[in-house]
Order: structure tokens, then sequence, then C-alpha cells
């Protein structure tokens, strides 16, 4: 796609924004729509708007397959390890209140922590769906 | 005017939807279901509900349409003409539909403050969602507190579905990294495809437009 100048431009000037309003949506979910879901695709559709314009090759440099594949289980290990972390600290399994003194900065915690885990596992699944399809062709193209 | 835009965005879906039916360019089908997508997002807002509306655009109208994008490189765009009338299945479509329409007769109305829903754990949620855990977006101290198992499980199946797609699609390949002479580390599939007769019953693995033994696919291309 060498020469579609106004997508390549385009794209390197949108990607930046796309991956800050990725971080906008998770950290701002507690106070207005978004959350990790969101984020997360928003996150992976950064990469991906990267790949259709300058194709898989140069993505897979930027951001190697074993990374999203390692995150796509990583975000589920996140979430639940809070989830053991709030039992080991003696209450019930994803209870956030013993995390913190205050059981309201606890509350925040665990959100933060979880949303995060789902921010991600939703960004490695997406883009590692992305490889598996686009990768069903050439890789290097 | 809540009316008037109801009742356009519902018959743009109509509308798309019947197109998507008739169309047999898959190209144009697969644009049509982002705007589908799209309006289907707008109407969610109209309901208030703009998590969801979130969700579906981002969801919906941008990452599905770019993965159907990759699956018509693979398959081709034009659908093939379908070699019966698919009379038993407008049928049983009609039946379904219609149950459903009757069913929603009994559903109370959009909003009302009397129903159950609204009576059940909702007051709970939306009162401690301030005082218990201090942040305005009930929906996300719903989801990530309240219903924090249910998330989890969510994230779960996310995760699965991948390992689904990749049990489907890669096949025994994985991306390994190669040295290549001009361009340095690269990523390249490692072709190890055992015997594909003894992974899937049947051996009927090799199908689609690219070829599995493509020999092509180790070496990397400029």
């Amino acid at each position: 796609m060498d020469d579609k100048v106004i997508l390549r431009v385009g794209a390197k000037l949108l990607i930046p924004f796309i991956l800050v309003f990725a971080l906008y949506v998770q950290f701002h979910g507690d106070y207005g729509p978004g959350g990790g879901f969101q984020a997360g695709v928003i996150f992976a559709a950064a990469f991906i708007l990267y790949a259709l314009v300058y194709g898989l090759g140069n993505t897979l440099r930027v951001l190697p397959p074993w990374i999203p594949y390692l995150c796509s289980a990583l975000g589920v290990l996140i979430f639940a390890g809070v989830g053991l972390l709030t039992m080991g600290l003696g209450a019930e399994f994803l209870n956030y209140d013993v995390l913190a003194h205050d059981p309201e900065h606890g509350q925040h915690y665990g959100i933060l922590l979880v949303e995060f885990g789902v921010l991600v596992t939703v960004f490695g699944v997406m883009v590692a769906t992305f490889y598996a399809f686009a990768g069903r062709g050439r890789i290097d193209s | 005017m809540d009316f008037v835009v109801d009742a356009t965005l519902l018959a743009i879906l109509a509308v798309t939807a019947i197109t998507i039916l008739r169309v047999r360019n898959l190209f144009a089908a697969v644009m049509l279901a982002g705007i589908y997508s799209l309006v289907s997002a707008a109407l969610f807002t109209t309901l208030d509900a703009v998590d969801v509306a979130f969700t579906e655009a981002a969801v919906g109208a941008g990452i599905s349409t770019v993965l159907f994008l990759g699956t018509l490189a693979l398959v081709g765009k034009e659908e093939q003409r379908p070699t019966h009338r698919p009379l038993l299945p407008l049928a049983v479509v009609l039946i379904t539909g219609a149950a459903l329409v009757y069913g929603t007769l009994d559903l109370p109305d959009f909003g009302d403050p009397q129903a159950p829903a609204h009576q059940h754990m909702a007051p709970e949620f939306i009162e401690g969602s301030e005082e218990d855990i201090g942040i305005p977006n009930v929906v996300t101290s719903v989801l990530a507190s309240y219903r924090g198992y249910d998330t989890m499980g969510e994230t779960t199946v996310v995760f699965t579905a991948l390992v689904a797609v990749l049990l489907l699609l890669a096949r025994g390949r994985r991306p390994i990294r190669v040295w290549d002479e001009e361009r340095g580390w690269i990523s390249v599939w490692s072709d190890r495809d055992p015997d594909p007769d003894e992974r899937t019953p049947g051996g009927t693995t090799s199908r689609g437009g690219d070829d599995d033994a493509d020999p092509d696919r180790e070496a990397p291309h400029g």
C-alpha cells in the first residue's frame, strides 16, 4: 500500500490518539461509559488499523504474536489473582473491601485491577484473533 | 420526537437486514452488517444504555467488520446461489419471531419503575454504588464489583473463544522468529502442521484458497 499517502499519513496521525483514547475509556470507566471491554477493543483496533495500512509483517515486528497470546491468558490470571488475594486477606473471593484500610478505597483498587485484567485479555484476544485470520494468507505482505 | 427517532432507526435496521439477506456480494453484506451494528449502537444510546452502545460500536461495527473482511480475503467475495428454496427456515423464523413478539406483550413497559427487575436488587445497587464503592457509574460498579464473578466468567469466555479460534485456524502452526539477512528478525509461521489426516477426523483440512502446502510460507516475502 505504498501509494496510499492519505491512508498512511492519516493512520499515523490517528493511532496515538486511539491508544490514548483507549486509556481514557479504561480509567474514566468509573465516571462515564466505558471500561475494560471497550478499552481493550479500542487498544486492539489501533494495532489492527496499523496492520491494515502498513501490512501484517510490520505489525508483527511492532507487536510479535507472543505478546497478545500472553496477554489473553494474563488478564484472566490478574482477575482471578485479585480474587485469590482478597481470599488470602480473609474476605470472600473478589470482595475488594479488604484491599485497603478503607473499604471504599479497597473497592476502587479492586475495580481498577480487575478492569485492567479485562483490558489485557480483551486486547490480547482481539489482536490474536486478527493475527489468526490475517495470518492464514501470507504473513509478510 | 422520541418516536420519530426510534421509528427512523428501526426502519433503517429493517431495511439493512433485508438488504443483507438479498445481496449476493459478500463485501457489500459485510459493510451492511457494520452499518447494522452502528445503527443498533445508536438505538442503544436512545435507550440510555451507553455502555452497551459503546461495546456494540467498537466490537460489532469495528472489529467484527475487520474479521469478516479477513475471512472474505480467504473465501472470495461472491455468495453461491442457494440450490433450494429456503421455505422451511423461513417458516421456523416466522414462528419463532411471532412467539417472541407474543412474549413481549407480557413484559412491563420500558422504564416502568414498578417492573420486577427494578424492584429486587436494582435499588440496592443504585444506592450502594455511591455509598459502598464511591463511583458514580453504576454499570461499572455492578460489572466489576457486585457481579465480579460474572465478569470473571465473561473474561474467561473471551479467552476460551481465542483458544477455539486458534484451534480451528492455526492448527499447530505458531509464529516464530527467524533471522533474515536483509531485514533482521522477522516473524513467520512455523509450518509444523502435523499430518492433517491425523489431527482432524475425515482429513478435510486442506480446503480454502490458500493451500497449506504452500512452499513459500516458510520463506519471507519482501
